[in-house]
């Protein structure tokens, strides 16, 4: 049987996780995988620490990957990819965004995250994607980026991931959203 | 058609296939999104918020009687509140099917506690249907209105959080009609004076007996053949984290779990040396196989009671693997949005050392700090009557000290009892009704105070002033909670006030008027002299620079709809672009 693969995901709320971790889902659908795909809705969304959980396969039974067992581990913001890190598999990928956003309660970004993450994954892809949003004409369009620097690491077809993004997001960001996804991809791939 | 589902989604489908006509709620994480899914075949199923879950429920009984497929959903501690009826509820279902559906939440993601509610089943004496993905969701729940009709009793179908949420594949079918039934009073059945209710409940516990043996050959309840050495019986969720951490055991997988196969369970245990439960929470099967006099067995005192699983907890209960290493990084607890309204209650309060009893809502988080603006936070309701207990214990000085703090949502879920209990005790409570014309924490729902239907209709509108004059309570009045000044005033008089007064602070929720957001404010760093006062509102969007000062970050402020930190400013330095 073909082994599942794990894809973690982790961020702040507002940062449209949930908007990737679909968009990766109906990519691996369309492959005609089983897949799960699990977060958490609710108190998370008000700028708290927000992860998503995607597993494909031919048959995935928990919707919830276990510790070390992420093939992949993405992180919209630095910090939270350092609090999610004990999920990623000893040959795992980490992709992360170089954005800082400071916790509420704290006045300012605490300063040991760069160092932690270097040595818990000193081979860890790091993008700065909200320059890259910026470049593609909106900053909002992080989460894209993400997608783009993060398909690098799975099978699917840059076609694939450019379908499912067309079909996911409003009709009038689709040009700037495939810019974005460009772009990530390109960022990504160092 | 093959398509991603969330549980919720999965439920909505559902009752949309097997012939649902009235689906009621009152939302609350996890199981919201099931009504908000159910709106979209508001064709053919009649859908609606109530104020709260007993007359959500109490709605959905009628339906019911009435001869059609009825469905109520609610959280898990929501079926507490609806707990009157539920219990009384024996003969619902004979007429038009009666599924309720709760959410429970093991891991408390978003809840005050992690009661499992399968134990509801066996307290009401009504059948338990457990699903473990999205397609048995879909499935089940027309197998609960089968079971509900079959026997004439009501069915409690029991989700989790990982349920509801999690999305995974499913089928989809097309909607079967079911004929309403015709209406035929009968008051042995629904009217419950003692003599009838003796008699119902010797028919219930008859009754029970006869879904037992149901529940035997039940296809829900499943033997899934695998190493004839290793022994696992779970139920919903858990399922899934057994089959990863034990991929090869033979299973006991069960569906309908009360009342209890216990035939099919005592074979199944004589077939191994040991059987393992894997149930998340409370040993609510293990309970029962034990009781049975079945001994070879080990569940929890293997499986952590408290939290939720996954498949590495259940594993590592069994003795496979190790603890993960985890890197020390601060918590990012969630905030108040910035621009949220509710941010200069608590600031105010704060600032005049005037504590709260809260209530539960996107307000509790005025808990955290900076704010540190709430002393007690229990369940939906409990403010008022709780700043009225302290005021009676304490002496009526005390109400200067500790008013009571409720969303609207709330208030009109189970808030308007406790007002009218403060005035008509006499008590010199202060009531501060957050009106944000929204419930914002569960995702943005309509309630009585809104003027909407879930539905999508304009419709009348509570006007809490009116409802509070004619309770007695006279200084009752609306005050703009994007106006400091204002804020303030208003509750110094309010607390002085020796008697009952209510305040209600008005603010649309940031998230609600997205469209009227403008460029964010902006600090003039040559006059900011770092003091802190802005960063007392615990703003997300305001920190400081290396110096010290303030800096408010353009992604996040939301402009001139708030101006909160502007008006806090003790030198004037904070301001919209324009006139920076
Ligand atoms: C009995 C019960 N039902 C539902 C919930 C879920 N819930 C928590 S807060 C809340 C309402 C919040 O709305 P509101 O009081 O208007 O405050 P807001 O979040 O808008 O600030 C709900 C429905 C709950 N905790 N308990
Ligand atoms: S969702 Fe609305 S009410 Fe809740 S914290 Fe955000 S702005 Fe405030
Ligand atoms: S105006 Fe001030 S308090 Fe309001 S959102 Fe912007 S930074 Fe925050
Ligand atoms: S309140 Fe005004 S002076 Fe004080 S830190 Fe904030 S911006 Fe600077």
């Amino acid at each position: 049987m073909q082994r599942t693969t794990n894809v973690f995901i982790s961020g702040v709320g507002g940062q449209g996780i949930l908007l990737a971790s679909e968009i990766l889902s109906d990519v691996a659908l369309a492959h005609g995988l089983d897949v799960k795909k699990s977060e958490v809705h609710g108190m998370a969304q008000r700028g708290g620490s927000v992860v998503s959980h995607v597993r494909f396969g031919e048959k995935v039974y928990s919707p919830v990957i276990a510790e070390r067992e992420a093939d992949l581990l993405v992180s919209f913001e630095k910090m939270e990819a350092l609090r999610w890190i004990h999920y990623i598999a000893p040959e795992g990928t980490v992709v992360v965004n170089d954005q800082e956003i400071v916790p509420s309660g704290m006045e300012r970004y605490p300063e040991d995250i760069d160092e932690g993450l270097s040595r818990r994954a000193p081979n860890a892809h790091i993008i700065d994607a909200l320059a890259l949003a910026n470049e593609a004409g909106n900053a909002r369009a992080v989460n894209t980026v993400m997608l783009g620097a993060f398909s690098n690491y799975l099978e699917f077809a840059e076609e694939d991931w450019k379908k499912a993004i067309e079909a996911r997001v409003p009709p009038k960001t689709v040009e700037i959203n495939l810019k974005a996804f460009a772009l990530g991809r390109e960022a990504g791939a160092r | 058609m093959r398509v991603l589902l969330s549980g919720n989604e999965a439920v909505a489908r559902g009752c949309y296939e097997h012939g649902v006509k009235v689906a009621t709620a009152y939302p609350g994480t996890p199981s919201t999104e099931i009504l908000e899914n159910i709106v979209r075949y508001k064709d053919d199923i009649y859908c609606q918020w109530s104020p709260n879950e007993k007359v959500a429920f109490e709605v959905a009984m009628g339906a019911a009687f009435g001869g059609v497929r009825t469905m109520v959903a609610m959280k898990h501690v929501g079926l507490n509140v609806a707990a009157d009826p539920l219990m009384t509820s024996t003969s619902v279902g004979g007429d038009g099917g009666f599924v309720i559906v709760t959410g429970d939440d093991p891991g408390m993601h978003s809840s005050q506690n992690e009661q499992d509610n399968r134990y509801y089943a066996k307290f009401a004496k009504i059948p338990l249907v457990e699903p473990s993905d999205s397609q048995e969701v879909k499935d089940y729940v027309g197998a609960a209105f089968e079971i509900s009709e079959r026997f004439g009793t009501p069915v409690l179908f029991r989700l989790t959080t990982r349920l509801c949420h999690a999305k995974t594949p499913v089928e989809l079918g097309e909607r079967t009609e079911v004929e309403r039934k015709e209406y035929e009073k009968d008051t042995t059945l629904r009217v419950v004076i003692p003599a009838h209710a003796r008699r119902l409940h010797v028919k219930v516990e008859g009754r029970l007996k006869e879904i037992a043996k149901f529940a035997e050959t039940s296809p829900l309840n499943r033997v899934e053949e695998g190493d004839p050495s290793v022994g696992v019986i779970s139920s919903g969720i858990a399922y899934q984290y057994a089959r990863d951490a034990f991929p090869d055991a033979t299973f006991l997988k069960l569906g309908l779990s009360f009342p209890f196969p216990i035939e099919l369970a005592r074979k199944f245990c004589a077939r191994f040396e040991t059987v393992y439960i894997v149930e998340e929470n409370e040993p609510f099967v293990e309970e029962q196989l034990r009781y049975a006099g079945i001994t070879n067995v080990v569940g929890k005192e293997k499986v952590p009671l408290c939290g939720e699983l996954n498949q590495s907890i259940v594993a590592r209960s069994f003795g496979g693997g190790e603890e993960p290493d985890r890197a020390a990084v601060a918590p990012r607890p969630p905030v108040l949005c910035p621009g949220c309204p509710h941010r200069s209650t608590f600031f105010t309060l704060n600032r005049l050392g005037i504590g709260a009893t809260s209530d539960i809502g996107c307000y509790t988080l005025g808990v955290m700090p900076p704010l540190n603006g709430i002393d007690t936070t229990i369940c939906m309701g409990a403010s008022i009557g709780n700043a009225l207990g302290f005021e009676k214990a304490i002496g009526r000085d005390f109400a200067k000290k500790m008013v009571a703090v409720i969303g609207d949502s709330t208030f009109v879920h189970s808030g308007m009892t406790g007002l009218a209990d403060a005035a008509y005790n006499k008590g010199a409570t202060t009531v501060i009704i957050l009106d944000n014309s929204i419930t914002a924490m569960t995702g943005h729902q309509d309630h009585p105070g809104t003027g909407m239907t879930l539905m999508g209709e304009p419709t009348t509108k509570l006007d809490y002033i009116a409802l509070a004059k004619s309770m007695g309570v006279k200084d009752a009045r609306r005050v703009d909670a994007f106006d400091m000044e204002a804020v303030k005033v208003a509750i110094k008089d309010a607390t002085d006030n020796p008697e009952t007064s209510l305040l209600v602070m008005e603010g649309p929720c940031a998230l609600m008027v997205r469209k009227t957001w403008t460029k964010a404010f902006v600090v003039d760093t040559e006059k900011c002299t770092a003091c802190g006062m802005c960063l007392r509102l615990g703003c997300p969007a305001i920190s400081r620079d290396e110096d010290g000062k303030a800096v408010i970050d353009p992604l996040f402020c939301v402009g001139e709809v708030c101006g909160m930190c502007a008006q806090v400013c003790p030198v004037e330095c904070i301001s919209a672009p324009a006139k920076a």
